[in-house]
């Protein structure tokens, strides 16, 4: 019961939250990877199964995105005494809901109501 | 003047746009326009226009842009209550062959404008000013994190009303329905400017509704008073937080909605087109991933007003207050999970549909969990049986038959049979006049006070509650029961006369409601001129619980002399029985922010941009657009935003008050 | 937070004796970052569209026909290397040093001019083989996404002018500081936002 157990108050503005040189060229680098190998993948058609390259397309691009996350916004569970993540997690959740959802709904609609729809593809 | 020079500069307008041909448009006009004259006359004759620009228009002061929400809401409220009564006028004398008053394209503007004025420009600033007014106050704030938004904010929304209003005496509204669904509203079926006005008013709406939200988000997490942890913030601000994050995390989806229908509107794209692979559903889908958490954006304030007002006048601490805080967060996430309901009818089968209607379903345990805590509150309560508090109970009553008629719409079977009838209408109507509305006058009445200084007047405001209540159940059990035998909803004209009956009661509680709304106006006028007899000196008339009683009535503008400190959830009850005493010294400077009008330069621009498009004026709207992006540059390069009121000056005010509380006794 | 209003005693304390400053501009990381966020959902909704209506060609050509993966990957170069020179512009401007942060902004910006030319230069061969944004679904989801993100990295690079002068005018003041990290924010979101772009509309576009 003291006004210092009051957690909406943290002024702190450390120079830390800018990153380092190295941090910059970790990130720089793993991205460099994690972007090189999607395209590597889909430009030389390495695997043979499409739908696996895809998969494995998405992992390296989930994964990237964590890496900027990190290296270059800086993300940790502490700054902005954790709102910042906390309103990452719920849009990510909610990008989650709309994309699914979206997906999931509107191909069940054309598997029901527009049978043909692979034909329909084809007319202009 | 050559053609193509006019078509260059009118874009599409012309004098064929303006609706001479239509009698009822063009008397409204006269009367609106002399109305408007002898308003703008008589500030000008009591030279009023600079006060309303230094002292308001300008103002960063979130109280001054709370009350101007309101009298945004309240101006457009009668707007979208005259296109109410109009309709169910229509609709009670379109029998046996009468084609009533309205013609079919008139008729389907109004019943459009009605639903886009009554959400987007009546309940949203109606909500948004009461939480810009009481949420600074109830943490301990100076103001809002960034007072400069919250102006432009406000403009920008009464911007979007703005080019809605235009479009009754200018064009045309959209004949599409208050969502403006494709193929419907797309320039094949709707080439007019009806829909662009649509589109370009909730654009410019848009953008100051997402700004508030980020807005009032950062200042319940950055601005509380110290010792006010999150649980032990009042719940009107933990329903208002929870209300910004929606806002935050929907209006982008309109907005990006919305410019996909522009693009194919304007540029020619196939979104939502029926050929080259477009998909109209799609847009439902979207539109209401968007619509449905809009609708709690709408209701949890006033969730957080009903509890704030059963506490307070029940004398008690809120029963279950953290299953409340639970509840509403719950609420929140579930909003996004349930939004098919809506379209149950597209066809997206079995599965999703079950789906959607559960979810729907498990949304009324967080509600239900709420109307047990304020009746719990209230259970040996020393009930007062004030104003906020009889809206309060009409809510109980009224909103429990909403909630369980929206429970019964969520099973889908149910809903093939009565989408898109009369009974849908009479749910919605039932849930937001139910709950927005009687939760807004509830918040009115409590508030009032607060901001002005004096109570409203009881005796008016009680014609004004009966009327309402007495003209809402008139007014929409009849379509429940005309839903239930299938009548749709927007028909103009009706074959079956056995139906008429319903119709004509409907019109009578629509009459009744006319009546509330009139007592209302009347109570407020009456309540300034009895100001005297009114008054509240002390701050406090309601014995409130929460922190924005503790201060002066009206606040001074820098709400607080010194940053009060929180030992508890009701912090000023807390106060109040721990023998707290007002400082009477020690006064510091208080910095505070700079008024500027760049948020009704930037707004204007706003709407001259819409205009431009609405009317292909594309020299109109490529001007102001680059001077818009170049005032708001402009407007960075002002690194003077702030100034100190003067330590004097806080002792001076506060001396004021002490003699005030002193003469109390 | 002042220890003094604490430690008064047994008297229980109610408001502070010192003025309770809210650091100048507090909350401006966290707002930018909720805006930021807002725009994700935009852009989550243009994803939506392209995934829902990617598939439909309305027998006109199909991303197979249309993209130049290697353009792409010269594209995706060209906005980590700004990313990462926008990170050596946030670190001079830790030390203080007004002409480096100056260059390293000035680097930035030319690394997302190149960007948008290819984009451009992209569009424009599309639109000259006759795949314009009206051709089919498709295209316009496919337009309409790609150009919203260049849309933003033109305003990133219009405020990085914005912030070039008013560094050059008031050097690094706590106030350009904070906008030189908003715009960090902006430019490193941007990024983030072209990892889904190639990943969902180019790479996987290619493989449908």
């Amino acid at each position: 019961m003291s006004a210092q157990d009051h957690a909406g108050h943290d002024h702190t503005h450390g120079g830390a939250a800018h990153g380092s040189l190295k941090g910059y060229l970790i990130g720089f680098v793993l991205s460099v990877i994690l972007t090189a190998i999607p395209f590597w993948l889909v430009m030389d058609g390495v695997i043979d199964n499409k739908q696996a390259t895809a998969v494995i397309v998405m992992a390296f691009a989930a994964v990237q995105i964590i890496v900027h996350m990190v290296f270059f916004l800086h993300m940790t569970p502490a700054s902005e005494g954790g709102w910042s993540m906390l309103a990452l997690i719920f849009t990510v959740i909610l990008v989650v809901i709309v994309l699914s959802g979206s997906l999931w709904v509107m191909y069940h609609l054309n598997a029901n109501m527009m049978p043909g729809l692979h034909e329909m593809r084809q007319m202009p | 003047m050559p053609e193509s020079l006019t078509k260059f500069i009118f874009g599409r307008l012309t004098l064929e746009s303006l609706p001479l041909h239509e009698p009822i448009v063009v008397v409204t006009f006269i009367v609106v326009a002399l109305g408007g004259l002898a308003v703008l006359g008589a500030i000008t004759y009591f030279k009023l226009w600079g006060y309303l620009w230094r002292e308001w228009f300008t103002s960063v002061d979130h109280k001054k842009i709370g009350v101007m929400y309101m009298a945004l809401g309240l101006v457009m409220l009668l707007r979208g209550f005259s296109d109410a009564i109009m309709m169910r006028l229509q609709q009670a004398i379109a029998f046996n062959g009468s084609e009533g008053y309205l013609n079919a394209h008139h008729y389907d503007q109004i019943f459009t404008a009605h639903g886009v004025i009554m959400i987007f420009f009546v309940a949203m600033p109606f909500v948004t000013g009461l939480m810009n007014f009481v949420v600074p106050l109830q943490i301990g704030a100076r103001d809002v994190s960034f007072p400069f938004l919250n102006n432009f904010s406000f403009w920008m929304t009464v911007g979007g009303a703005i080019l809605v209003m235009a479009s009754l005496f200018v064009g045309e509204f959209a004949r599409t329905g208050w969502l403006a669904y494709p193929p419907l509203s797309g320039i094949d079926y709707s080439p007019d400017v009806g829909v662009d006005y649509y589109i370009w008013a909730l654009q410019v709406a848009g953008v100051g509704t997402t700004l508030s939200g980020i807005n009032l988000i950062c200042t319940i997490i950055k601005m509380r008073a110290p010792g006010m942890t999150m649980m032990r913030m009042p719940i009107f601000t933990w329903t208002s937080l929870c209300t910004n994050v929606l806002i935050v995390a929907s209006f982008p989806v309109l907005t990006a909605v919305l410019t996909l229908l522009a693009l194919d509107r304007y540029v020619g794209t196939n979104f939502f087109t029926n050929d080259f692979g477009g998909n109209p559903m799609m847009y439902v889908n979207l539109i209401w991933i968007w619509g449905h958490p809009e609708v709690y954006i709408l209701i949890l304030p006033l969730f957080g007003v009903f509890s704030e007002v059963t506490s307070t006048f029940s004398g008690k601490r809120l029963f279950g207050y953290t299953s409340m805080v639970y509840a509403t967060v719950v609420i929140t996430i579930l909003s996004y999970l349930v939004w098919l309901h809506h379209f149950f009818t597209m066809g997206s089968g079995a599965s999703v549909n079950s789906f959607f209607g559960i979810t729907t379903m498990i949304i009324s345990i967080p509600t239900g969990a709420k109307m047990f805590n304020w009746l719990f509150t209230m259970y040996r309560g020393r009930i007062r049986f004030e104003l906020p508090m009889m809206w309060t109970l009409a809510f109980m009553l009224t909103f429990v038959v909403g909630g369980m008629t929206g429970v019964l719409l969520a099973v889908p079977p149910a809903d093939f049979v009565l989408h898109n009838s009369l009974f849908l209408i009479a749910h919605f109507h039932n849930v937001i006049i139910g709950g927005v509305l009687f939760g807004l006058f509830a918040g009115i009445a409590y508030w009032w006070p607060k901001a002005f200084g004096f109570r409203l007047d009881p005796f008016w405001g009680k014609v004004s509650f009966w009327c309402w209540v007495l003209g809402f159940w008139f007014a929409f059990m009849p379509l429940y029961i005309l839903g239930l035998m299938g009548v749709t909803r927007r028909m103009r004209v009706f074959d079956d006369p056995s139906l008429q009956i319903w119709f004509v009661i409907a019109a009578f509680g629509a009459v009744l409601i006319a009546g509330g709304i009139a007592a209302f106006l009347v109570q407020i006028f009456v309540s300034i001129r009895r100001r005297e007899a009114l008054a509240d000196h002390t701050g406090d008339p309601w014995d409130g619980r929460t922190l924005e009683w503790s201060t002066s009535s009206p606040p001074p503008a820098y709400n607080f002399a010194f940053t009060p400190v929180i030992r508890d959830n009701d912090a000023w009850f807390d106060m109040k029985r721990a023998g707290y005493r007002r400082p009477l010294s020690g006064f510091k400077p208080i910095h505070m922010p700079k008024n500027t009008g760049t948020g009704v330069i930037l707004a204007a621009l706003s709407v001259a941009l819409g205009f431009g498009l609405i009317w292909y004026m594309w020299w109109l709207a490529a001007l102001s657009f680059v001077c818009l992006i170049a005032t708001a540059i402009g407007h960075t390069f002002n690194y003077h935003r702030d100034f100190d009121i003067p330590a004097a000056e806080v002792a001076q005010t506060e001396e004021a008050r002490t003699t005030l509380l002193a003469a109390q006794g | 937070m002042t220890s003094t209003a604490i430690t008064a005693g047994a008297e229980p304390v109610f408001h502070l004796e010192e003025e309770h400053a809210h650091a100048e501009g507090g909350s401006t990381m966290l707002g930018f970052w909720l805006y930021l966020m807002s725009d994700c959902l935009i852009f989550a909704m243009l994803f939506a569209a392209f995934g829902v209506l990617g598939g439909n060609y309305a027998a006109g050509p199909a991303p197979k026909d249309l993209f130049d993966l290697g353009l792409v990957a010269v594209n995706t170069t060209m906005l980590l290397l700004s990313s990462i020179t926008y990170g050596f512009a946030m670190l001079t401007m830790d030390k203080g040093r007004v002409g480096e942060t100056q260059s390293w902004l000035a680097v930035t910006m030319l690394f997302g001019l190149a960007f948008l030319s290819i984009e451009l230069y992209e569009f424009a061969h599309m639109i000259h083989e006759g795949a314009t944004p009206q051709r089919s679904a498709f295209l316009s989801s496919f337009f309409t996404l790609v150009g919203t993100h260049g849309l933003h990295v033109t305003f990133g690079i219009v405020w990085m002018v914005t912030l070039m002068v008013q560094v050059a005018r008031h050097g690094l003041i706590e106030a350009n500081r904070r906008r030189l990290m908003c715009l960090s924010m902006f430019w490193h979101f941007l990024d983030v936002v072209w990892i889904g772009v190639f990943t969902f509309v180019y790479l996987m576009g290619t493989l449908r």
